[in-house]
């Protein structure tokens, strides 16, 4: 009896050993080929550009002979790179601290506020969590146009500042929040907006830092909007700037690797930084939904 | 207004576009999520590595991947596939093919997409009490089965989330189409958006482009009315 008991574990354990052997195999497999274009721009920016383009068959594509930083510099020859990160730093970091600030106010007071039309408000919100920003590009455009504020930072500030999406967010999270809070405050006089500041807001890291990141995200990887309402580089953001400078001609595929590099440096940085954050931010909107 | 092919072009487009996405991306986010839910080192990160490509904007993401579809035997798209299919492939031009340049641009859409779906259906598996897998095991259920009548039920509200927000999301196709190919070859990867802009813009037709997006918007109101309505029957009979 006590034979068979050992071989029969052995033989399961064994079973269970080259399961995680493959599962390992597999998704080591599937990891490079998801890193793969990552790796590929990575060591191509370290490249001249010619060898970019001619090795990219091979396995060179991922291993460079010599490194060099001369494609950096390149780029920040030909245009000006630097512009056009602050550009998209300081929109993109206006968009989410005045989102925080509207949209929490704005949650909270659908939360724990009541007044008329606010049922038909909030399913106007709701509805609008599904208008995509295309939409209403082509009227926003004209808007913004006939106040002849075409090319600036405000145009590409002010319309994403609210946002349907993260009001819904701070709704469910402080309509979930226990009452006892804000009971002791109000017995104690306090209006709504201090006890928002003082109680609510110190409670609710964890759906403050989920809307700063997904809005983060959203806005940094945004095209469409960029393209529609800039004209020239001044006002120009990131990915709107790489896409010209694929088109400017010499088309040195070196340069435009680096250009990519530096571009998704700042955001790739935070995310390995905040991987937890991140993750948890996505994986919640799921359990919203 | 829709004069001729293009808009519907661009209809079909986005149509197949959704319909080849959201299971194939679901799916095989899935398939990662499932891979990923064990108590297994490094589990970390893979995660990390899968979900990277979501923090690309697009933009860039397509110009990496101009590079990767090049023509010709150098292209890396080709030698991989030379070397997948043990030298039977042929180079082909994929952004200029009217056949391939599609589901060339539906591939990066889905290498972009996986790991954020990936990471939610993680969380919805992770919320799945293990006490359900154990009882059914005690009961001598395989793992086929535990798959079926366990995990799937219990993700249902998760996958179903997941497949409206990749629906909503396929319908906005622009940016890699736009850099990529332009509308493709005749039209072939033009989407409503990519019409919509080139009505605005390249051929200062305002009007067209603004009635373009409004018919888009209306459309895709409809279809996520209807998986929502899809959804509450579900809900309801349960």
């Amino acid at each position: 009896m006590n034979n068979l008991d050992s071989t029969q574990w052995t033989k399961q354990r064994n079973q269970q050993w080259l399961r995680q052997i493959a599962s390992y195999l597999l998704l080591t497999f599937l990891a490079f080929i998801f890193i793969a274009p990552i790796l590929f721009m990575i060591v191509g920016s370290l490249k001249p550009d010619e060898l970019v383009l001619s090795e990219a068959s091979t396995l060179k594509a991922f291993i460079p002979q010599q490194i060099s930083l001369q494609n950096y510099r390149d780029v920040f020859e030909r245009v000006k790179f630097e512009k056009f990160l602050f550009n998209s730093l300081f929109i993109n970091g206006t968009i989410v601290l005045l989102g925080l600030i509207v949209n929490s106010l704005a949650g909270y007071a659908f939360a724990r506020l009541r007044w008329r039309g606010r049922s038909l408000l909030l399913i106007i919100v709701v509805a609008l969590m599904i208008l995509p920003l295309e939409a209403i590009a082509v009227p926003l455009f004209f808007q913004f146009t006939f106040l002849g504020l075409r090319n600036t930072y405000i145009a590409q500030i002010v319309p994403f500042i609210a946002n349907a999406f993260s009001i819904y967010l701070f709704y469910t999270f402080f309509a979930d929040l226990p009452q006892e809070l804000e009971e002791a405050a109000r017995v104690d006089g306090a209006s709504p907006l201090r006890t928002f500041v003082e109680i609510i807001v110190p409670v609710s890291k964890p759906v403050f830092a989920t809307v700063a990141i997904l809005t983060f995200l959203s806005e940094w990887r945004s095209l469409l909007w960029a393209l529609m309402i800039t004209i020239d580089e001044r006002v120009r953001p990131l990915p709107l700037a790489i896409a010209t400078f694929q088109t400017l001609p010499p088309t040195q595929w070196g340069d435009i690797m680096s250009f990519g590099v530096m571009m998704v440096a700042p955001i790739l940085i935070v995310f390995l930084l905040f991987q937890k954050w991140f993750v948890k931010g996505v994986a919640s909107t799921g359990t919203k939904g | 207004m829709f004069g001729g092919g293009c808009g519907r072009n661009a209809l079909l487009n986005n149509a197949l576009f959704a319909l080849v996405i959201v299971p194939i991306q679901t799916t095989l986010a899935l398939g990662l999520a499932l891979l990923l839910n064990r108590p297994l080192k490094g589990m970390a990160l893979f995660r990390t590595l899968f979900f990277m490509p979501v923090v690309f904007p697009m933009a860039l993401v397509s110009v990496i991947w101009t590079i990767i579809y090049a023509p010709g035997s150098d292209g890396m798209m080709n030698a991989f596939l030379r070397f997948m299919t043990l030298g039977f492939w042929q180079p082909q031009d994929f952004l200029h093919d009217p056949v391939l340049a599609l589901p060339a641009v539906m591939l990066l859409s889905i290498w972009q997409g996986v790991g954020f779906q990936m990471v939610i259906i993680l969380a919805g598996l992770q919320s799945i009490p293990t006490s359900l897998y154990e009882a059914a095991a005690i009961d001598g259920s395989d793992r086929w089965n535990q798959f079926r009548y366990i995990t799937l039920p219990q993700l249902r509200n998760t996958l179903i989330f997941v497949v409206l927000v990749t629906t909503i999301l396929s319908f906005r196709l622009f940016d890699s189409v736009r850099i990529m190919t332009r509308g493709g070859p005749n039209d072939a990867t033009t989407t409503v958006m990519n019409e919509a802009i080139k009505a605005a813009f390249d051929q200062q037709k305002m009007a067209k482009g603004s009635a373009i997006t409004v018919i888009f918007f209306l459309i895709v109101l409809v279809i996520t009315l209807l998986q929502r309505l899809l959804v509450q029957e579900e809900k309801a009979i349960e």
